[in-house]
């Protein structure tokens, strides 16, 4: 691989990851814009999350006397390993420097740290809540993390190959086929992303009630640049995973070059998937109420045993005798 | 075989297939009698669907009349029938309470690579171009044959061997474009009839043994059922 050394290359890779930073909050924003609108509201304007994000880098940050030097570390190491999985997914172009480390099972074991180290923070401090929250999430990643796997590994089988800009670059030459097996993994993902970037029917993203939070109560003791970083990790995530889906299921406009021309339509081409899917999150979610924590594992069960008749169906369907 | 080399239509067989088996997979995982005639409902209309779009791709135009045939008795009146037996027992509202669940869900997925593996021979001959979903039809009777066994509701159990006809109904299509039509229409009614009696069958269960619950019938004696 030549265009590994070339500079230009490189500066193109470093600008999709910033892109990524950057563009998470308006994805947030989006999909609250969409909700209020369904709900008869006018809901915040599309720059809240920034203006959020802003206020919280510029406040003090109050550290309970109980932490230890982890807690002050962790939103760092989140941050880093999110943005560092979002980095290797394809944005715009397939052919980046970073897909040589595009690998699938790379990206799952970076959001698996970035968990791990934010499990660990809920529970440093010592209270209730954190601990609690830590719990849930290790419960629910621990159901949802299979049937990830098992959803991308259908994909991979498709495509000979466990890199992600292959994956892509094998679904845009074989062109427009039905495969059952990718519709299986399109519904297992979409549930386990559901899960995994904890939104509703999983966890509510927008409510501090004691008994049913996940993803705030791990994160109640932060305050300032800390809670900040946390949250940006939260909305990098979402769009993670958003860009996976769309990309993965629905590449085309995306492009093969760093060419100008090429870049500008990949970037409109994932604006537009980006909308429609966040339109569809935003619509789920208000039609579907919060699930009892109780009841998860047996949702993930679903996504697991959807993603498990992709792999069945892709060997039986589609490699055939 | 690579799928690339079948046209939109013979993709579309494929991809409904799945789902039906889908169906079932979820038949197996639902609780709710009244969801759970919905699935069939479903699966039916699958079936349906299926059967045209085979008839498009094979030009065999009695295949038109099975699927349409299909459609008003799979899809829409055997389920219009369970609904209502459903309400006279006053069963609308009942949940059953799975037993190894979990067991049922891996036996299931068992099922399904036994009877890929079973087919294969089959498969290999090549003769037509949905010989992948024979597989597909298999598991689904395996896996109604396994809802009957996993259930102890009478009604579950109907609706487990009458989605066990459709898994037959779905191989005769994909193996031979569909069976005679004399026999189709002979298996249609049959299974309509099937419907009939089990509807009359349950109401003598429950009179004799006041529940729809079979294991009751395992006890031999009024006194032993005290117990």
């Amino acid at each position: 691989m030549a265009d590994l050394l070339s500079p230009l290359n490189w500066l193109a890779a470093l600008l999709q990851a910033l892109l990524f930073a950057l563009a998470a909050p308006l994805l947030v924003a989006w999909i609250k814009r969409i909700k209020s609108r369904l709900q008869n509201r006018r809901g915040p304007s599309l720059l809240q999350p920034y203006r959020d994000l802003r206020k919280l880098f510029i406040k003090e940050v109050r550290v309970a006397h109980t932490a230890s030097p982890l807690f002050r570390a962790a939103p760092y190491l989140v941050f880093v390993a999110t943005l560092t999985a979002a980095a290797s997914v394809p944005l715009l172009a397939v052919k980046l420097p970073t897909a040589v480390l595009a690998d699938v099972i790379v990206l799952v074991g970076f959001l698996a740290l970035a968990r791990f180290f934010l499990a660990l923070a809920g529970m440093d401090v010592g209270t209730a809540f954190g601990g609690m929250g830590a719990s849930r999430e290790m419960l629910i990643s621990g159901l949802a993390e299979p049937a990830m796997l098992m959803a991308v590994f259908t994909l991979t089988m498709s495509a000979h190959s466990t890199n992600l800009s292959s994956v892509i670059q094998h679904v845009l030459d074989s062109g427009l086929l039905l495969r059952p097996s990718f519709l299986f993994a399109l519904l297992g993902l979409l549930l386990v992303a559901v899960a995994e970037t904890g939104r509703i029917p999983v966890d509510n993203p927008a409510t501090h009630l004691e008994l049913t939070m996940v993803h705030e109560a791990m994160i109640l003791e932060y305050s300032g640049r800390h809670l900040a970083l946390m949250e940006w990790a939260s909305h990098i995530k979402l769009l993670l995973y958003g860009v996976l889906i769309s990309n993965v299921f629905l590449p085309w406009g995306i492009s093969g070059d760093l060419s100008p021309a090429g870049l500008l339509t990949g970037a409109a081409a994932i604006t537009l998937k980006l909308m429609g899917l966040g339109a569809v999150l935003a619509v789920s979610e208000t039609v579907v109420a919060k699930m009892r924590l109780f009841r998860v594992p047996g949702f993930l069960n679903l996504a697991f045993m959807l993603s498990l008749l992709g792999m069945l169906s892709h060997v039986i369907l589609e490699v055939g005798a | 075989m690579n799928l690339a080399h079948l046209s939109l239509l013979e993709q579309t067989v494929f991809v409904l297939a799945a789902l039906a088996l889908f169906l079932s997979f979820a038949l197996l995982a639902q609780t709710r009698l009244t969801t759970m005639i919905h699935l069939f409902a479903w699966q039916g209309f699958l079936l349906a669907l299926l059967t045209g779009v085979v008839a498009t791709v094979a030009h065999t135009h009695h295949l038109y009349i099975s699927a349409l045939l299909t459609l008003a008795l799979k899809a829409l009146l055997i389920p219009w029938m369970l609904h209502r037996l459903t309400r006279r027992l006053q069963l609308e509202r009942h949940q059953e309470r799975l037993q190894h669940q979990a067991l049922v869900m891996m036996a299931a997925a068992g099922l399904v690579i036994f009877s890929y593996w079973i087919v294969l021979p089959i498969a290999r001959l090549e003769l037509i171009s949905t010989r992948n979903v024979i597989s597909l039809s298999l598991a689904i009777v395996q896996l109604g044959m396994l809802l009957m066994v996993a259930r102890r509701q009478v009604v579950a159990q109907v609706i487990g061997f009458m989605s066990m006809e459709n898994g037959l109904f779905l191989a005769a299509v994909a193996a031979t474009r569909g069976m005679p039509l004399v026999v189709e229409l002979g298996i249609a009614f049959d299974v309509l009839v099937a419907a009939v009696l089990f509807g009359v069958f349950f109401f003598h269960i429950r009179e004799s043994i006041d529940t729809l619950d079979v294991d009751q019938l395992t006890r031999l004696s009024e006194e032993e059922r005290e117990q």
